[in-house]
């Protein structure tokens, strides 16, 4: 009897998983139309603020135009980190990361298609950033650009390229300021950029734990950084850092994407379309603005322009030839950026 | 025999010293966790600890440490019978292996797991088709939460099985007592103490795990986020009084299984005299 009773239940247990698993409520589309839906979006370290000022627009509403309750689960971390995840497993429905590298990584693994960048307007960006300098109160030791951070008196923050998506962005900045600079001489530029990772105090693993090395631990005198973390810091600590502005830097895309296979499988791909494309809104591009991220569309980008100045030089990735490219050159073992940081 | 002064001097000498490293070591780093917990007003830490995703990550600690000691204590029970009870070819290296969980480094066992039941893995297509996820869901969390908790049970009773021989059973047989009621009359009364001790340490083990549970998590918010993780993400978020308020929970739930232990000592000992 117990054992008959025992067999029972695990099976019971087994269907329920099994049931649980697979979608019933589905329209011809193969949408779910469940009361309740969870979106999954995996995201980069600094986004958290952001997403949650637009999810919480975009569940009320979602629940207006459908009457579906909507229940956005965010995850953080580092950017390349996220994109391995995915890769292997994480169910994410949408991913929201630092660099269209990281997305790609996941597109070849087969979980997004190969054409993903072009699915939505500004290439899948509905908002970028570009790289500034945070430095302490008074810029006491006269920090202007991207010359003085080789200076043997600066120390330097900046994360490890080889582990975070920021600190890519970073690098590529100051390579754009030498480019310009030495005029293309590749020797005069290899040295500008050994000189600048010789200063280099700490090379955290992630753009968030190189600022903690600079704002609680009080390392260095200069952090390179993504520009809405520089303001987020400011904000935080009131009066204790300033934003430079260098002469040279880049226009950091963070595109966003749906994972094609995981939106089939969850049944929610129209949701997570909307989810994106909601993001182009105009409350929605105001919400970037005010999370200190630059909003695609330029009229909101005027509004906000006090936050968001333009007098400086703003290269891009297509400028170095693209993601695949740069990584090769840059960051694979042997690349230059192991012979600089060496 | 007399105690001599220098042997006196020894005996105090070594009481400070320890009494000094504890305070540095254990007592002002608690004091720090709690006074940075009550930073900003005991209204803010209520509020800290009564959020939404903290309250979801409590629970989902406290499934992961139930599994965790109903699994251990099962398997504990049952191993540490066969091992001590039976003789039979590698018993030796069943007992080493049982050890690997808390030898090897969680990172190691969350990427074990990882690999095993990941994207890459060989499971994970049949687990697709079901439907089911482990990985970076709640199942993953409480697998790997067993992983590193389960040798805890079993090494506790082994040794006092050990110690005890097999006279007592053998007894009991021949008296004409069949298996389960040995194990119920006889065995189990005697590592009872050890067999309490052994769940509260893999409770408090489980509880705080880090490593293993960090690579699968995937770090969803409210979902696969236990208290460790939620900490550390509090704390990269520059959220430090509200990490070290969170953090007061996992340290007020270690300080009452502590208790728990020293009670249930007192309690036995008493018994036995």
């Amino acid at each position: 009897m117990r054992r008959k009773l025992s067999l029972l239940l695990l099976t019971s247990i087994l269907m329920s998983l099994v049931l649980t698993g697979c979608g019933f409520n589905r329209d011809k589309d193969g949408n779910t139309t469940s009361e309740r839906v969870t979106l999954i979006n995996v995201s980069y370290d600094p986004t958290r603020e952001l997403y949650e000022s637009y999810n919480r627009y975009f569940e009320r509403k979602w629940k207006k135009s459908t009457g579906q309750s909507l229940d956005v689960i965010q995850s953080h971390g580092g950017s390349g980190k996220q994109a391995l995840e995915v890769a292997n497993g994480l169910k994410a429905d949408v991913v929201t990361l630092a660099l269209a590298y990281d997305t790609d990584s996941i597109a070849k693994s087969g979980l997004i298609a190969s054409d993903w960048q072009k699915r939505l307007p500004d290439n899948s960006c509905p908002y970028y950033s570009t790289i500034v300098f945070l430095v302490r109160k008074g810029n006491p030791k006269h920090i202007r650009d991207w010359d003085d951070l080789v200076r043997p008196d600066v120390s330097v923050l900046t994360p490890n390229p080889k582990t975070s998506g920021g600190a890519r962005w970073n690098y590529l900045a100051a390579y754009a300021y030498a480019l310009e600079k030495y005029d293309n001489d590749s020797t005069k530029v290899f040295g500008f950029m050994r000189d600048l990772y010789r200063n280099v105090s700490v090379l955290d693993s992630g753009a968030r734990a190189s600022t903690t090395s600079f704002t609680e631990n009080g390392q260095g005198d200069v952090l390179i950084c993504w520009e809405n973390e520089a303001y987020l810091t400011e904000k935080n600590d009131k009066g204790d850092y300033q934003i430079i502005y260098p002469s040279v830097s880049v226009k950091a895309e963070t595109p966003v994407s749906i994972v094609d296979s995981v939106v089939k499988s969850h049944g929610t791909k129209k949701i997570a379309e909307n989810y994106l494309k909601g993001l182009y809104d105009e409350r929605a591009q105001e919400i970037c603005a005010r999370n200190y991220y630059r909003p695609s569309d330029q009229r909101v980008l005027d509004k906000y322009k006090k936050y968001f100045p333009t007098d400086f030089k703003m290269v891009t990735i297509d400028d170095f030839g693209g993601w695949e490219k740069v990584a090769k050159k840059h960051f694979s073992n042997g690349g230059i950026f192991d012979r600089i940081y060496s | 025999m007399k105690e001599k002064g220098n042997s006196k001097a020894i005996k105090w000498l070594l009481i400070i010293i320890s009494a000094v490293f504890l305070f540095i070591m254990v007592i002002m780093p608690l004091f720090t966790v709690i006074s940075g917990a009550l930073q900003k007003g005991l209204g803010f830490y209520i509020g800290a600890i009564t959020d939404k995703y903290t309250l979801k990550a409590l629970i989902l600690t406290i499934k992961a440490a139930f599994a965790s000691v109903i699994v251990t204590s099962i398997f504990g029970l049952i191993a540490a019978w066969a091992v001590t009870r039976y003789s039979f070819p590698g018993k030796k290296i069943i007992k080493s292996i049982i050890d690997i969980p808390v030898t090897i480094s969680p990172v190691i066992c969350g990427m074990i797991f990882l690999l095993l039941f990941g994207r890459q893995g060989f499971i994970y297509p049949l687990l697709d088709k079901v439907g089911i996820d482990v990985i970076f869901a709640v199942p993953g969390i409480i697998i790997v939460t067993v992983f590193v908790t389960l040798p805890m049970v079993f090494r506790e009773i082994v040794p006092v099985l050990e110690a005890r021989g097999t006279q007592e059973e053998e007894a009991a047989a021949m008296m004409g007592a069949d298996g389960w009621t040995i194990f119920r009359r006889v065995t189990f009364p005697s590592v009872k103490w050890p067999f309490i001790y052994g769940i509260i340490l893999s409770a408090s083990r489980a509880m705080g795990e880090f490593g293993a549970v960090s690579v699968i998590s995937g770090h969803l918010r409210g979902l696969t986020n236990t208290l460790p993780l939620h900490i550390e993400i509090l704390f990269n978020e520059f959220n430090t009084t509200e990490a070290f308020a969170v953090s007061s929970i996992l340290v007020i739930l270690s300080i009452a299984l502590m208790l728990l232990r020293l009670l249930l000592q007192q309690y036995s000992s008493r018994k036995r005299t």
